[in-house]
């Protein structure tokens, strides 16, 4: 066996091994038993007198071409052409992945069981009633650190660091908490909510996310890719999340029907327990599998994206048309401008996964014009209602709903803006998608700074309304 | 003399169960096996092996088993099963037939 102690052959095997290794349909442990029959081809050939670079040639030859190997090998397991996510053993080293488990179960027991935490300090959640205020608030916080502290766990970040992005969680825990919200029991029946309150509750998640994309880039904000990465992480997330909801729901109906079978009611189950729980538990899981299959699996919101972005594309077109055509005006309710909010939020969307799956050297081709067309389609639609809310928003006068939704049409009309005259400057091969790509990404933060204003400002800016 | 990749392919599956119903062994030994055993005559793409071996594994007419080889690494070795020996039987049945009808028409073409 003196000849496998030789470097240079050692690396041509390592080489080799690499090479077979990249073929989806040949698992770990073939690799092992083909390099096991090569070490031996190869022991055979230079007892016969054959140097060792020499009987390595012949002994790849013998083997036969990689692309023919694992075709047949593709053959015999035609399962493994569908990427396998938990049920590949030997994706990761044995150890590392049972370890991982072993602490993404701990964080997701941990998160499910954060939930019920308050309920000891008497903030009891009842399947009767609405969602306590409470709760509603500090959604985020039950789960977002535990989120962090997967991520720092996965990327080992050390305790300093760690302390660092405490931070922003506790200065999230003290905002939420301190004000004084007006929360009049109940009106007429109808229970009432402080608006500053509801939007501390939906623009909490949007800041913190922001820090748990720092724990996730390991603090390294800046670095290449690693934000691009992390809006990729975030896309995949939301689809597993759905995903599990929908699985989830399944469960509960099932849960309903078995014990209403036995005239039992599962209620004091099912709301305290199982969907909170259920709900704060899948979001670690979900990023589990995301992080676990970022390697085995397509990427599921670029293929949305792709399906969208014409349909899209098409429906804003034709509500242009239509109002052109028949002069209706927009109707100017309430929620308006909340629905045009979110519209733009979708397509924000569609242009930053539609980036984050495409090469930038490419050149231009007729998916950007038609990404360029939905951008400008979406801006035209939005200068329309925003006129239209322009000329009757004195009317409404100034609530915080309104100033929060006015702020975030504009932050994302800048974005959207901007991205339409780097898209056109692109598709007239005048600038690089490069470019396009990193305005998207410098402009993320934007978002959480935003939300945090939001929380931190709006409050004692409208009296705790 | 060369033969045809569709009777080597053919042959493959009865080839290496009859091996294996010698005693257990391993794709290594098995590829020399039937290099002794042809003559030289059947030349396989020595890769081309486990992916038989791992589809008669699957279905269940041979068995596998990690063991430590002398060379300290870890080799797989397989095993013939209860099954694979009926399927070895079966096969051999469909070759003598095929056989037999062969030499019975080169015998009329020799005798003529």
């Amino acid at each position: 066996m003196t000849t496998l102690a030789d470097q240079p052959l050692e690396e041509q095997i390592a080489q080799w091994r690499a090479y077979l290794r990249r073929r989806q349909a040949v698992h770990g442990p073939d690799v092992e038993e083909l390099e096991g029959h090569l070490r031996d081809q190869l022991t055979a050939l230079t007892e016969a007198g054959l140097a060792a670079d020499e009987a390595f040639l012949v002994a790849v030859k013998r083997m036969g071409s990689l692309d023919a190997l694992s075709r047949e090998f593709a053959r015999a397991h035609s399962e493994r052409l569908w990427k396998q996510l938990v049920v590949s053993p030997d994706a990761a080293p044995a150890n590392t992945s049972r370890t991982e488990m072993l602490v993404v179960l701990g964080l997701a027991v941990a998160a499910a069981l954060a939930v019920k935490v308050p309920v000891l300090f008497g903030h009891p959640l009842s399947p009767q009633e609405e969602l306590p205020p409470f709760y509603f608030r500090n959604a985020s916080l039950f789960v977002f650190p535990l989120l962090a502290v997967y991520f720092m766990w996965k990327r080992g970040w050390n305790a300093p660091n760690g302390l660092w992005l405490a931070l922003p969680f506790a200065a999230a825990a003290v905002f939420a908490n301190v004000y004084p919200f007006h929360n009049p029991e109940r009106l007429a029946d109808v229970p009432q909510r402080s608006d500053t309150q509801v939007l501390t509750a939906l623009h909490l998640p949007i800041a913190l996310w922001l820090a748990v994309g720092v724990a996730y880039v390991r603090g390294r904000w800046f670095a290449d890719g690693g934000r691009m990465n992390f809006v990729r992480f975030s896309g995949e997330l939301f689809i597993y999340y759905v995903l599990i909801a929908l699985g989830g729901g399944v469960v509960t109906a099932f849960t309903f029907m078995l014990f209403s079978a036995i005239d039992m009611n599962p209620e004091w189950f099912v709301g305290p327990w199982l969907l909170p729980c259920g709900a704060a538990g899948a979001v670690i899981i979900g990023s589990w599998l995301v992080e676990a299959k970022q390697s085995v699996i397509e990427n599921m919101a670029p293929v949305l994206t792709r399906l969208f972005t014409p349909l899209f594309t098409v429906l804003l077109l034709s509500f242009l048309v239509t109002m052109a055509w028949t002069g209706n005006p927009i109707n100017v309710k309430r929620e308006v401008l909340i629905g045009f909010d979110l519209l733009l939020a979708v397509v924000v969307g569609l242009v930053l996964y539609a980036a984050s799956a495409r090469d930038p050297q490419a050149p231009p081709d007729f998916f950007d014009g038609l990404q360029l067309l939905l951008v400008v389609s979406a801006l035209a639609v939005d200068a329309v209602a925003l006129t239209a809310i322009a000329q009757r928003i004195s009317e409404f006068g100034f609530t915080p709903n309104r100033v929060a939704a006015l702020g975030e049409n504009l932050i994302l009309l800048i974005n959207l803006a901007w991205t339409a005259w780097l898209y056109a400057r692109f598709v007239r091969q005048r600038g690089s998608f490069a470019e396009l790509e990193r305005w998207q990404i410098a402009y993320l933060p934007v978002y959480a700074v935003w939300a945090a204003l939001v929380v931190v400002l709006f409050p004692p800016l409208f009296g705790f309304r | 003399m060369d033969l045809s990749k569709d009777l080597v392919a053919a042959s493959a599956t009865p080839l290496v169960l009859a091996i294996l119903a010698e005693g257990d062994s391993y794709g290594y030994a098995i590829i020399k096996r039937v290099a002794e055993l042809s003559g030289g005559h059947l030349q396989w793409t020595d890769g081309m092996l486990y992916p038989v071996l791992h589809r008669l594994e699957r279905q269940g007419h041979v068995a596998a088993k990690w063991a430590a080889a002398e060379s300290g690494r870890r080799r797989k070795y397989y095993r013939i099963t209860k099954e694979g020996r009926a399927q070895l039987a079966a096969h051999r049945q469909q070759w003598k037939a095929v056989d037999g009808t062969l030499r019975g028409i080169w015998m009329q073409a020799c005798t003529v």
